[in-house]
């Protein structure tokens, strides 16, 4: 693996290798000394052109634990106030040596472009790149319900599995990201969503769509259900929903429908929450909530992805 | 005397959707540059859009335009006047100026955005009438592609990037239609991009509406699945759209439901192109590549002859134009000799660096070519030979 960008170029075979390393990396973290010598002597350049302070303390943490020597590198600049540009950022990191670049970035497609335009040599692990895709986000995500749903996790898929995605997937990298890797993995992924939210044009992919949440409860046996993060400035002023009112009535998890999963079923979400928009106070903090070890999840998964592209090539050369 | 064995003459070629972008950008392209890129493509006459710096909106610049062409002397530039003033869509300009001016602007168009507001588009249509002029229509609605990065459809949906549908163009091509129906004007639509606005056009045509359309090279050739490289030399507007489109466009040139073909040749600084898709312009080089397409995907599959090329690239732009008194004439003795000689088994490969323009964005290199221009005359005076025939004219 030379890159990491999209979850859709991962086989089975890559998907299932990416979980179980992560679950041996977990397994280190509960040890009293958790730092790993493994890549000691790498650079690993946190390069985020958007702010997320989660993603950038979960990767810089994977890193550091890892002995990596961590670089963090925040390039503001929008559309419209273009700072630096791309290309030449990314040969300023290729001057400083960087054999990793994690990049969090506003526009889609501009972690494929660091990868393939030919300006450094590094691995590109995609942090989450415009509407596109955040493959670490679905590798996590997929790591948390193999430990919660699958009786031997290690070297398995999540066949047979129901995951239903609830929000905005229009605007979502979180949902594409996990749409390919759960089907690869073969899980079926139902999309819960108002059609206004619902990109045109995914016929190809492989889940179904309800329009409804209560419709998806009724339909199919949800074994983790997967709450986004819905942003209130989507619902105002001609948006794609009328109201925050009308989005928590149809498509909010309150305690009432958590109730109407089966007995093993989990909560998840990618954070932030809107407390009170897309999850009720009572689903975010159930027994059924995997959210805060998704995040642990992720600095495992994370290590693991770094380990991959970088301890690797070692072997290659 | 040429041996001209093997090559086909056509009328001088006519471009009716250039970007020169002088004045205002010059670092993107020139008159001079576009200029020799256009009589190297076999064009003997071009079409100036208007959205330069300043605007094309007064009887000044386009006389500057127009007499900056004539001094290069490689081609003949047209002036395309601005519809609104400094292309903003709120008051008509002096198109009357422009008109009588020495330029003698017939088309006006605020290409790049939309005359999208109705009322103004109608009183354009209805002004343009007093001098045989024509609007030049850029259909966009520009609420339903606010943001619109690409064409709306499974690519976008997997990309991640916004869409921009084919209603968006359908809907004002069919309004346009109808007004010009309404005030008994004359639209021409430009860079038809959906199979949808084809039928549009193929319906207005048949109901007797004064309505003419153009197809550009890429919208004949490329897809929406370009923009997976996420290379914003894909990035154009319209967008590239499906295969089903690209058939649809082909068809209806063949049938002549789009009158012409037309380059929307528009040069880039790197820096505009060497970014995030997002970030970058819409539009992609076009004159030197346009025969070499058009051969490729018309004439060789067998969809139109080279006497339907000599229509679609001289004679109908012309007139559309209202310069067919000097372009797109008869190959006869008495006629101004503007003159393309093409060269239809001289395969090429595409080379960015060696473009004649300016900016290096075209989205063909490294793609074969089956034909070129090899000699093209403006009234008797080569402005291109290609070196097989150097010493010809001397």
């Amino acid at each position: 693996m030379r890159h990491l960008l999209s979850t859709r170029d991962l086989s089975r075979e890559d998907a299932i290798t990416l979980l179980d390393t992560a679950g041996q990396m977990a397994a280190t973290q509960e040890r009293e000394v958790r730092k790993l010598p493994t890549l000691r002597g790498k650079t690993v350049v946190n390069l985020f052109f958007e702010d997320s302070t989660r993603t950038r303390i979960s990767f810089e943490a994977a890193a550091k634990r890892l002995s990596a020597d961590v670089i963090n590198f925040s390039a503001k600049g929008s559309s419209v106030s273009k700072g630096e540009s791309l290309k030449d950022t990314a040969l300023t990191l290729q001057a400083m040596g960087a054999d990793a670049v994690v990049v969090r970035h506003w526009a889609s497609g501009a972690a494929y472009q660091l990868a393939h335009g030919g300006w450094l040599h590094g691995s590109v692990l995609n942090a989450g790149d415009g509407t596109h895709q955040h493959p670490t986000q679905a590798l996590l995500d997929a790591f948390t319900m193999r430990r919660h749903l699958v009786s031997d996790p290690t070297g398995a898929d999540l066949a047979g599995l129901t995951v239903a995605i609830v929000g905005d997937v229009l605007h979502s990298r979180v949902a594409r990201s996990n749409v390919y890797l759960l089907h690869t993995l073969g899980a079926r992924v139902v999309l819960v969503a108002p059609p206004t939210l619902v990109p045109v044009g995914i016929e190809p992919w492989p889940c179904t769509l309800v329009h409804t949440l209560d419709e998806a409860l009724e339909t199919h046996e949800i074994d983790a259900l997967m709450m986004l993060r819905v942003q209130r400035e989507r619902m105002t002023g001609g948006g794609f929903f009328p109201s925050p009112g009308e989005y928590t009535r149809l498509y909010g998890l309150d305690a009432d429908r958590m109730s109407r999963l089966p007995d093993h079923g989990i909560v998840m979400h990618p954070g932030p929450m809107n407390r009170g928009l897309e999850i009720s106070a009572e689903a975010a903090d159930s027994s059924r909530s995997v959210i805060v070890e998704q995040v642990a999840n992720g600095v495992a998964v994370r290590m693991a992805a770094l380990y991959l592209l970088l301890a690797g090539e070692e072997g290659a050369s | 005397m040429i041996d001209a064995t093997g090559l086909v003459a056509l009328p001088g070629l006519v471009d009716l959707h250039t970007h020169l972008r002088e004045p205002g950008r010059e670092d993107a392209e020139t008159i001079e540059t576009g200029s020799r890129a256009a009589a190297r493509g076999g064009w003997t006459a071009v079409h100036a859009m208007a959205n330069t710096t300043p605007v094309a909106d007064t009887a000044g610049v386009v006389e500057q335009v127009w007499s900056r062409g004539q001094e290069i002397g490689l081609v003949d530039v047209y002036p395309i006047g601005a519809v609104t003033v400094g292309l903003k869509g709120e008051h008509l300009s002096e198109m009357g100026a422009m008109a009588h001016s020495k330029a003698r602007v017939r088309l006006f168009s605020d290409d790049g955005v939309c005359v999208y507001d109705p009322v103004i588009m109608r009183r354009a249509l209805e002004y343009v009438k007093a001098f045989d002029g024509a609007v030049v229509q850029h259909a966009q609605d520009l609420r339903l592609t606010e943001g619109a990065q690409m064409h709306e459809g499974e690519v976008s949906a997997e990309l991640g990037l916004a869409g921009w549908p084919a209603v968006a163009e359908e809907s004002i091509v069919a309004r346009d239609a109808l007004l010009a129906e309404h005030v008994g004007s004359r639209v021409h639509v430009q860079h038809l991009s959906t199979a949808g606005s084809v039928e549009i056009i193929r319906w207005a045509k048949g109901r007797g509406i004064n309505v003419t359309a153009e197809a550009t090279p890429h919208h004949l050739l490329l897809t929406h699945e370009e923009a997976r490289t996420y290379d914003p030399l894909f990035k154009v507007n319209p967008p590239l759209r499906t295969q089903t489109d690209v058939d649809a466009l082909r068809a209806a040139v063949a049938d002549g439901t789009i009158d012409i073909i037309a380059t929307d040749h528009a040069p880039h600084a790197s820096e505009d192109k060497d970014c995030e898709w997002a970030a970058a312009s819409f539009g992609m080089l076009g004159l030197e590549t346009a025969l070499g397409i058009v051969q490729k995907v018309l004439v060789d599959t067998g969809a139109a002859t080279w006497r339907d090329v000599a229509r679609l690239m001289s004679e109908a732009p012309a007139r559309i134009g209202s310069v067919d008194d000097a372009h797109g004439r008869p190959l006869a003795a008495g006629e101004p000799a503007n003159i393309t000689l093409v060269d239809p088994r001289a395969a090429w490969t595409v080379r960015p660096e060696d473009l004649a323009s300016r900016a290096r964005n075209t989205p063909y290199g490294g793609i074969e070519l089956p034909g070129r221009a090899v000699i093209t005359l403006l009234r008797g005076v080569p402005t291109h030979l290609d070196p097989r025939f150097e010493g010809a004219f001397a």
